[in-house]
């Protein structure tokens, strides 16, 4: 990692250190439908971060007594390989990574018809196989489509993007060297695109309001660049599988 | 039957905001009677017993030395635990901290680091050799609702109290102290949950049974704000997170005063 210098211009004449503009977010590759034994999956490539997200469910949630006669529960899982960071990351699931579950999970909710499913659960598995800033807007933005593979009926795909701040700057899907800069600040957002509604927020600051007014303009454009590679994608595998027919 | 319980209980939260009011009487924006207690343990470096309405929590800092982390030598650095003892409610559980718990401590961290109150450089003993730790564990010991706010005030009324053990040999000198841990900030967390489409503050346990989502913010003084945590499967609009962040700018200034 560089030494955190506090000289560095994180925005040049408009470009960004790895040439992008503000409002760019990093190559996006998505492929829906890529495990056999998962009722739906999805393979993402955001920048350097990989995922993999297998979903299955709905079926009779177990242990009994964590069942909702209501609605379904979801539940997710968000881990990172040990090879997935520059230092080798403990495979023991660590406290972030208990706190993205959840959040993650509450984030994608709202756009299930959960109260179709009474007794049951949806489980959600997320592996992070490689990473550099954003793995758990990947994370949210590939089991959404990995929903949509299964066949869950959704009221609308749930798109997600960091956004947040870099020399002063308010940028567009922070990578691992904006993150570390000295004034960075981190907002991982994810909205439902057709209400703009958010249903996942985390900040770590130091902000401002007209910072964070800035910042969330910028958050949602991002989430819409996402949510069209989102729908590319599944159109993509609808028209493979008509074709196979 | 706990869960139908909870569903008449929830069912009147709704209706009772429906008509503008919250079923303690309180307004929207009001948060409950919070009262601090400080050096409640002695053998602490500094700790706070908080009771807002009937939520309680204790906060204890332990400065312990150590060695930084690779990628910051010359810093020592924080870490906040959080446990929701059985003995402050039906519905916690023995055993080791979960989702639940781990969410609220690390909002609560993310609050005090983020806000910069406390200069992790002045926390660097030796660089790259010998650091201070200051360990910030609060327990739930009565539940009402609402720990986040109540742990992140007896987090903050604790390290307003913390002495820095003397080092004698890079060893602690039990009892003895070199001086206080200094706070350039006052970071406070606020809570706001959204039930049947009204944001209220500082929600109580029957209220967190009917909300539909939850949004905190940490401020650290009149302008900025620190940390966000959105959580429960709900949604909420831009308009509606702002308002919750004029909601905690105003609660931080009040609270500030009784840390």
């Amino acid at each position: 990692m560089t030494k955190k210098d506090e000289k560095i211009e994180y925005v040049k004449n408009g470009k960004r250190l790895d040439g992008r503009k503000v409002d760019e977010i990093r190559p996006l590759k998505m492929k829906v439908g890529v495990l056999p034994n998962a009722d739906g999956s999805a393979y993402l490539e955001w920048g350097q971060n990989k995922v993999l997200v297998g979903v299955h469910g709905p079926k009779e949630a177990l242990p009994k007594h964590k069942q909702n006669p209501y609605k379904g529960l979801v539940r997710f899982t968000y881990r990172m390989a040990s090879f997935s960071v520059p230092d080798r990351k403990n495979p023991r699931p660590g406290r972030r990574e208990s706190e993205i579950s959840k959040v993650s999970g509450e984030a994608l909710e709202k756009a299930i018809f959960l109260e179709r499913f009474p007794n049951c659960a949806i489980d959600i598995y997320v592996e992070i196989f490689d990473s550099n800033a954003g793995s758990r807007a990947a994370g949210i933005t590939a089991a959404s489509l990995a929903l949509a593979d299964a066949g869950i009926p959704m009221k609308d795909l749930v798109c997600a993007v960091g956004v947040g701040k870099a020399g002063g700057e308010i940028i567009l899907d922070l990578n691992k060297d904006e993150e570390d800069a000295p004034d960075a600040v981190d907002i991982p957002i994810a909205i439902m695109p057709r209400t703009e509604e958010i249903t996942l927020l985390q900040m770590d600051g130091p902000l401002t309001k007209p910072e964070w007014s800035k910042a969330v303009k910028l958050g949602i454009q991002g989430c819409k660049q996402v949510h069209e590679a989102q729908k590319e994608a599944l159109r993509k595998k609808f028209a493979e599988a008509e074709k196979g027919k | 039957m706990e869960k139908v319980i909870w569903d008449i209980e929830a069912n009147k939260v709704t209706s009772l905001l429906k008509e503008g009011k919250r079923v303690d009487g309180r307004k929207f924006d009001e948060r409950r009677k919070v009262t601090v207690q400080k050096n409640i343990s002695d053998n602490a470096e500094g700790s706070a017993k908080v009771n807002m309405g009937k939520t309680e929590v204790i906060a204890g800092v332990k400065m312990i030395l150590g060695t930084p982390y690779p990628d910051n030598l010359d810093k020592g650095t924080i870490s906040v635990g959080t446990e929701l003892l059985p003995l402050a409610s039906p519905q916690f559980e023995v055993g080791p901290p979960r989702e639940a718990a781990i969410e609220i401590a690390r909002v609560v961290d993310r609050g005090i680091r983020e806000s910069k109150a406390i200069d992790f450089k002045s926390l660097c003993i030796r660089e790259g050799e010998l650091v201070w730790i200051a360990f910030i564990d609060f327990y739930v010991t009565n539940y009402d609702g609402n720990a986040f706010d109540a742990g992140s005030i007896a987090a903050l009324a604790a390290l307003n109290e913390t002495k820095i053990p003397k080092v004698e040999d890079d060893k602690i000198v039990k009892h003895e102290y070199s001086g206080k841990l200094k706070l350039l900030k006052q970071p406070l967390l606020s809570t706001v949950s959204k039930i049947a489409g009204e944001l209220v503050l500082d929600p109580t346990l029957i209220e967190e049974k009917a909300q539909e989502a939850r949004f905190s913010c940490a401020v650290s003084d009149d302008k900025t704000m620190c940390a966000f945590q959105k959580g429960i499967g709900g949604s909420f609009k831009v308009s509606e997170i702002d308002k919750c962040i004029e909601l905690s700018f105003k609660s931080a200034k009040e609270i500030r005063k009784l840390v």
